[in-house]
């Protein structure tokens, strides 16, 4: 493994049409790899797939998080007029739940919307103040016109001549070793 | 044919990506020309210019605003009845342009309409800044603007709670969730950008700079379905969202009992009017901002087109609410509410009310002629028109209602002061001041997005 020789993340293939990216991760997939990524400028039909991405938590987050926005607010505002500060407004019942719902829907969404954007951050492990990819001069272009694809050295079938040669099969631009 | 002749028969028939590129772009291409706005040394001087004039306004605005504090509101022309005056005109106003840049950025997303791709960062940028100048109104229209955080529910020593059954109460909810919801959707749709400008910055600061807000995002596959995924939450959140936002402005008038307010037909009345006159401000920022910046092979004349055809639609919308408003003075056969239109039609601010008609009903007709959707130059006066009329229709709405309601005794007229005017067009400062900040700084078109834009004209083309 990457003990052996200088330290090794993984192997980068540069590719310039998405296409064959996806084609080429599949490939990878198929030939058993599971610690590799694919890096594209913009998001690819089918390219999670191809990478083996699993169905995301997201949703089943967001749904919580309105959830307990909901109950939070309905909570705050049944508490407060009904518990500890009732008051005979106009003959008004104390829980009179339908002036309740417009704070209801805006915590709900609320909640849900930043339980959306912290999730997405925290399943992605962002912020990521330092990551081996950059290490590749070309991987700048990963945000710009480029696809790259990295096969990483923790993954047990590595082995830095084979994997090499089969990334070179896959016909991209460039193949590159990654710094740790 | 040739081949090449049937590839661009192929794009220019494709219903997806019909005409919103200009021809031949690349991802490197798409991507140079939006980052170039932001990086390149030399501001143009139509930027600089703008700024200055903008940036007065800013500055009247500042003093505007500390003489209202050092004085109180007595510097308006507010008085009882009218008591709401300019300030909450402005208020529904700024929000309302605010909802025009959510309704591009999230509402024709989960439709996957491709053409707000080119127009959704700015218009989103637009909410941003809209909703903020909004928000300070409620604030500055206190006559002690120190005790404005006694409408947020807080365990305080005097056992005091909100009035939830207050709109006023909703409406701080509606707003804050509106502005932090706008913020995090701008956000997470800059993140992938402000990646780009790392990686395309050259001047260390700025790498630094963006890096650091990129928060290390790399476009990793993996990322990019979660990203994608939290995105369309986003984009579905953000769609009742804004409906809801407009519809409790509206509630604050409809829940009151003065004529000309209590209607059922405010809060949608006010929800199109809000996009009526965003979908303007888009027109009134765009127009400029593709000109100065030789971004015309992104932001096409088929944005142009839909964009008028959109507030079109919506200002027929608002037309038939002025119809309703008109139908429901003589069909309720109430006093109150007669008398109300004939003093709106031939009272004090007679004026100001045809004045508002022509435009929002007359002048709004020009969209339908093509010739007009073609011309640059007259959809740009016509969408500052446009929002000059619907700045009037909040007026009319406020200020003609409320002075005179029932009992004549009690009856006002409002004159605005300087320093209405001052705090006004002082607002507009402020706006615009952002926005010539933020087009200086950040990539105002969503440059992945303008990507997928082009891989989908690729597959047209490749498809022939």
């Amino acid at each position: 493994m990457a003990q052996d020789g200088p330290q090794l993340y993984g192997l980068m293939a540069e590719f310039e049409e998405p296409d064959d990216l996806v084609a080429a991760s599949e490939k990878v997939r198929d030939a058993g790899f599971h610690a590799f990524d694919a890096y594209t400028p913009f998001p690819i039909e089918g390219l999670g797939e191809a990478v083996g991405h699993k169905r995301s938590l997201i949703p089943i987050l967001v749904f919580s998080g309105g959830l307990i926005g909901a109950l939070t607010a309905f909570g705050m505002m049944y508490s407060s007029a009904v518990i500890f500060y009732p008051i005979n407004s106009g003959g008004r019942p104390l829980n009179s739940w339908p002036a309740f719902i417009p704070i209801t829907f805006e915590l709900t969404i609320l909640f849900a919307a930043l339980t959306a954007v912290v999730s997405m951050f925290f399943l992605n492990k962002l912020p990521m103040p330092y990551h081996p990819v950059f290490n590749v001069p070309e991987f700048q272009r990963a945000s710009q016109d480029r696809f790259f694809l990295c096969i990483e050295a923790d993954d047990p079938k590595f082995d830095l001549d084979k994997t090499r040669a089969f990334l070179e099969g896959l016909g991209p631009e460039k193949v590159s070793e990654v710094a740790p | 044919m040739t081949v090449e002749g049937r590839a661009k028969k192929a794009v220019n028939d494709n219903p997806v990506v019909k005409g919103l590129l200009h021809p031949g772009q690349t991802y490197l291409s798409v991507t140079e020309k939006i980052t170039e706005v932001v990086l390149t040394r030399d501001t143009p001087l139509a930027w600089m210019i703008g700024f200055a004039v903008v940036g007065m306004f800013f500055m009247i605005f500042l003093l505007a605003v500390t003489y209202l504090f050092y004085q109180g509101v007595g510097i308006w022309g507010i008085m009882v009845p009218v008591a709401w005056g300019f300030a909450i005109t402005n208020f529904v106003w700024w929000i309302g342009i605010g909802h025009a840049g959510t309704l591009i950025s999230a509402i024709l997303l989960l439709f996957r309409q491709e053409w707000r791709t080119s127009i959704n960062r700015f218009a989103e940028a637009m909410t941003i800044f809209a909703v903020a100048a909004a928000g300070m109104f409620p604030i500055l229209h206190l006559g002690r603007p120190w005790f404005a955080f006694f409408i947020m529910p807080y365990p305080n020593t005097m056992g005091l709670w909100p009035q939830w059954r207050s709109p006023l109460v909703w409406d701080l909810f509606a707003i804050s969730t509106y502005g932090t919801v706008s913020i995090v959707f701008w956000f997470i749709g800059l993140l992938p950008d402000l990646a780009t400008m790392r990686d395309r910055a050259k001047p260390k600061i700025l790498k630094t700079i963006y890096g650091m807000l990129a928060m290390g995002w790399r476009g990793s596959a993996r990322h990019w379905e979660r990203y994608k995924v939290a995105y369309f939450l986003l984009a579905a959140l953000a769609t009742p969202l804004v409906v809801s936002v407009h519809s409790i402005v509206g509630l604050d008038f409809a829940y009151a009992l003065v004529p000309g307010w209590h209607s059922t037909i405010t809060p949608p009345f006010f929800v199109a009017g809000a996009i009526y006159s965003g979908f303007a401000m888009v027109f009134t920022l765009a127009i400029p901002l593709r000109k100065v910046f030789h971004l015309e092979g992104l932001i096409t004349m088929k944005h142009m087109d839909y964009m008028a055809k959109v507030m079109l639609a919506t200002g027929l919308i608002v037309a038939y609410g002025y119809a309703m408003e008109l139908f429901m003075g003589w069909y309720s056969g109430s006093t109150f509410e007669s008398y109300l239109i004939q003093n709106r039609a031939f009272g004090p601010y007679a004026l100001w009310y045809w004045l508002l008609i022509l435009i929002n009903v007359v002048i709004v007709q020009a969209l339908w002629f093509p010739q007009v959707r073609k011309n640059l130059v007259v959809l740009f006066i016509l969408s500052i028109i446009i929002n000059i009329g619907m700045w009037l229709e909040r007026f009319i709405i406020i200020v003609v209602s409320l002075s005179r309601d029932f009992l004549p005794s009690a009856w006002g007229f409002f004159t605005p002061t300087i320093w209405d005017w001052a705090i006004l067009f002082g607002s507009m400062g402020f706006f615009f001041t952002m926005m010539f900040l933020f087009v200086r700084s950040m990539p105002s078109i969503s440059i992945f997005e303008v990507r997928e834009l082009v891989h989908k004209t690729h597959q047209a083309e490749a498809e022939a």
